[in-house]
């Protein structure tokens, strides 16, 4: 399959650490070229040679198996050569630091650092010494910009546009990288966006973003296209956020009876690892009438496939 | 030591109410023998060697009342050399070391050893405090009456607050009882747990745990509570916010107490973090603009009483990390004066203010005979070109560590000499 490439149009950052930094430019350039990669995830010939070469190398400092299995196969299926880091075995669980690290593996000369790390702005320290582009797949709770751009590029898959559609984010917004990013790249596409939590765990400040807030699921939910649920994230909770999963659930957990309250073709969207029953109902979320949860790790390849390629260039 | 005489300086020293151009003869001894407008040409011998200082200010000595030095144990990030070499480039002569070393100032026997270090290798008056509890665990207080015989001048956890309000009243009690010094970092430890930004939009954008101004309030609050059951002399560390301006502002009238902020939070603000500078990760952190400016004019109308540098050494590793996993503080000793002056040259305090707030105000507080230049005194005092322009470089920075919260910042006023007894002990 022959791959357009776009040589007018070049993206305005060295590094992706966040939708804050990118432009609408820049978010076209990359949605369109992920838009290529669809089709090629799906056809039996799935190998290009784009980034021959090339040297990847992913930096997982928190667990993953979406995200980081993503990225590798993002890198494989464009000829990159992937190298995975296995934390637990590195120098790091020795005590070597972040920016140590980095220059032990810049003096390798990869072409493409992508750093998943607990701490925000790890990645903004990691890009300041290193060569190469580095790529967030997830900063503490600051950004996680390829989740961000993969549910766009699945809302766009489903509804052709994201202007003018009304958006729920509901759960636990406070810890949420993906929240953050998804309400800056959603705003900038022209969307509608409410959050919904309690306030516990809703952040400071958070309607100056641009959003409507809201503690009670079936007000926020009213009349939305879609209905991003997030997962309670409890390995970051120190102290007493809430009562109990049983109580989350009733109140804001997505069950058929809250999602009435949204548009009849609403699509429910979930960037995983989900908590079945306690932020979802377990039908809901494997209704494929509904459910868009498995296109979104779909189109995540294709989307992590385009921000390599852009990346690298 | 031979006489000498200064003259045409404008001399400003709130104690004795001195505001105006004069001169200043220090005699054999390095006291204080004259100053003032009638000191003149025509009071002192022709033979004598004069140094004009037209169109240059003399500050009586800076009083810093939170200063970490890392003697002892933490010897790479500062010792007392390297710190007092800071200071007198600063114009500071005092200094009040907070207890938080390895190991901490919390009895007698360790308290010999630092008064000896500092008499040693300091060329500034170093008045060490100790700590309110033992270890710093707050749980125990410490000997307040054997450690003010020894010349601990005042108790402080430092970096941490004491959280349980039936100890921090009986710390009240006894530090009545014995006309002891307490000063406390504000914090409930709860309400910040995790947190290292203001708790605003800014944490929000940052990602980062953020520390509600109310923690620093509820303490405040608290503390003025069991204040007005058991009177002692008690003194805030370091103001951040509007809201805890409030509560002093209501009780001041009522209560006897002091309050210091830092100069951080008096020059920056949240916003000056920009792309997560861990030079400014701070305790208290960095507020509001909104928080920066009424803390200004709490120093106007005096509910705020001392200026302090907060200066906390930390060596590169400690701060080439993460934000989460940086250490906390900023060098701060040598830029106090500079900065502190720029609240002058924009017009926001008056010049008397500044100073009184750097230098008698803290001298009061701690009841030591510094901060002055009354006749007969210690010659303790700066001169300073006011409106010199210099940018601060880290590498020029003379403390050990280098983790100023102001670098590349341009800033108005340079100190030209520092005298300490009378003895110049720094020279631009």
């Amino acid at each position: 399959m022959a791959i357009k490439s776009n040589k007018a149009v070049k993206i305005s950052q060295k590094h992706l650490l966040g939708i804050q930094d990118l432009s609408i430019t820049d978010v076209n350039l990359i949605l369109n070229e992920a838009k290529q990669f669809i089709e090629l995830n799906k056809s039996k010939k799935k190998k290009l040679d784009i980034l021959r070469g090339k040297t990847q190398i992913n930096l997982f400092f928190e667990p993953s198996t979406r995200t980081q299995s993503s990225f590798e196969l993002a890198g494989k299926r464009l000829g990159a050569d992937v190298m995975s880091m296995n934390i637990v075995n590195s120098a790091i669980k020795k005590g070597e630091t972040l920016i140590d690290t980095a220059m032990t593996l810049n003096a390798m000369h990869p072409d493409l650092i992508v750093i998943r790390h607990q701490d925000s702005g790890a990645c903004n320290l990691l890009s300041q010494k290193v060569n190469c582009s580095v790529i967030n797949a997830g900063d503490g709770r600051r950004e996680h910009p390829t989740q961000a751009l993969l549910d766009a590029l699945t809302i766009i898959d489903r509804k052709k546009k994201i202007q003018g559609l009304k958006i729920a984010i509901c759960g636990d917004i406070l810890h949420s990288r993906v929240a953050r990013s998804n309400i800056y790249l959603l705003n900038m596409l022209g969307a509608e966006v409410n959050i919904i939590a309690p306030s516990n765990l809703t952040p400071n400040g958070i309607e100056s973003f641009g959003v409507n807030k809201f503690t009670d699921m079936k007000k926020g939910l009213k009349d939305c296209d879609i209905v991003m649920m997030l997962r309670l994230q409890n390995e970051r909770m120190t102290s007493s956020y809430l009562s109990s999963n049983r109580e989350y659930y009733e109140y804001y957990g997505l069950t058929q009876d809250k999602l009435n309250f949204a548009k009849e073709d609403a699509l429910i969207m979930h960037p995983g690892p989900m908590n079945r029953g306690v932020e979802i109902d377990t039908n809901l979320a494997d209704d494929i009438n509904k459910s868009v949860i498995q296109e979104q790790v779909e189109l995540g390849v294709a989307v992590r496939m385009a921000c390599l390629k852009i990346f690298c260039e | 030591m031979k006489k000498q005489y200064f003259l045409n300086a404008d001399i400003v020293d709130p104690k004795n109410n001195i505001n105006e151009n004069g001169g200043l003869i220090i005699d054999e001894k390095g006291k204080i023998e004259a100053i003032g407008k009638k000191v003149n040409k025509n009071n002192i011998p022709s033979r004598e060697k004069i140094t004009d200082l037209k169109g240059k200010h003399i500050f009586p000595g800076i009083v810093d009342m939170r200063v970490f030095v890392g003697e002892p144990g933490y010897e790479y990030k500062e010792n007392f050399r390297t710190l007092s070499n800071a200071a007198l480039s600063g114009g500071v002569t005092s200094v009040v070391t907070m207890p938080n070393t390895d190991p901490i100032i919390d009895n007698v026997s360790i308290v010999d050893f630092l008064k000896r270090r500092g008499r040693d290798k300091s060329k500034i008056n170093i008045f060490p405090s100790a700590s309110l509890t033992k270890n710093l665990e707050g749980k125990i207080m410490t000997e307040f009456g054997l450690l003010q015989r020894k010349g601990i001048i005042a108790f402080t956890d430092g970096l941490k607050t004491i959280q349980n309000s039936l100890l921090m009243s009986r710390i009240m009690r006894s530090a009545g009882d014995l006309d002891a010094l307490i000063m406390q970092h504000a914090e409930d430890n709860n309400l910040s747990m995790n947190g290292i930004v203001n708790n605003s939009i800014v944490a929000t954008k940052l990602g980062l745990p953020g520390i509600p101004d109310i923690s620093e309030k509820i303490i405040i609050e608290r503390d003025l509570t069991l204040l007005n059951e058991y009177s002692c002399r008690y003194h805030i560390s370091q103001i951040s916010s509007r809201k805890s301006i409030e509560v002093i502002e209501r009780n001041r009238q009522e209560l006897n107490f002091t309050a210091g902020v830092s100069i951080n939070n008096l020059s920056l603000n949240e916003n000056d973090i920009g792309d997560f500078r861990t030079f400014l990760k701070l305790s208290p952190p960095l507020r509001s603009e909104q928080d920066r400016v009424e803390i200004v004019n709490a120093l106007k109308k005096g509910y705020i009483d001392v200026i302090v540098s907060d200066h906390k050494p930390e060596d590169q590793e400690q701060k080439r990390l993460t934000f989460n996993q940086a250490a906390t503080g900023a060098s701060g000793i040598e830029t106090l004066l500079a900065t502190s002056l720029e609240l002058y040259h924009n017009q926001s305090l008056k010049l008397d203010t500044i100073i009184a707030a750097l230098t008698s105000n803290p001298a009061k507080i701690l009841k030591i005979n510094k901060g002055n230049l009354s006749i007969g005194e210690d010659a303790d005092f700066s001169i300073v070109d006011i409106n010199k322009p210099w940018v601060v470089k880290k590498e020029k920075i003379i403390s050990k560590s280098k983790n100023t919260s102001l670098d590349e910042k341009k800033l108005q006023g340079k100190v030209l000499n520092t005298f300490i007894r009378g003895e110049e002990l720094f020279k631009l």
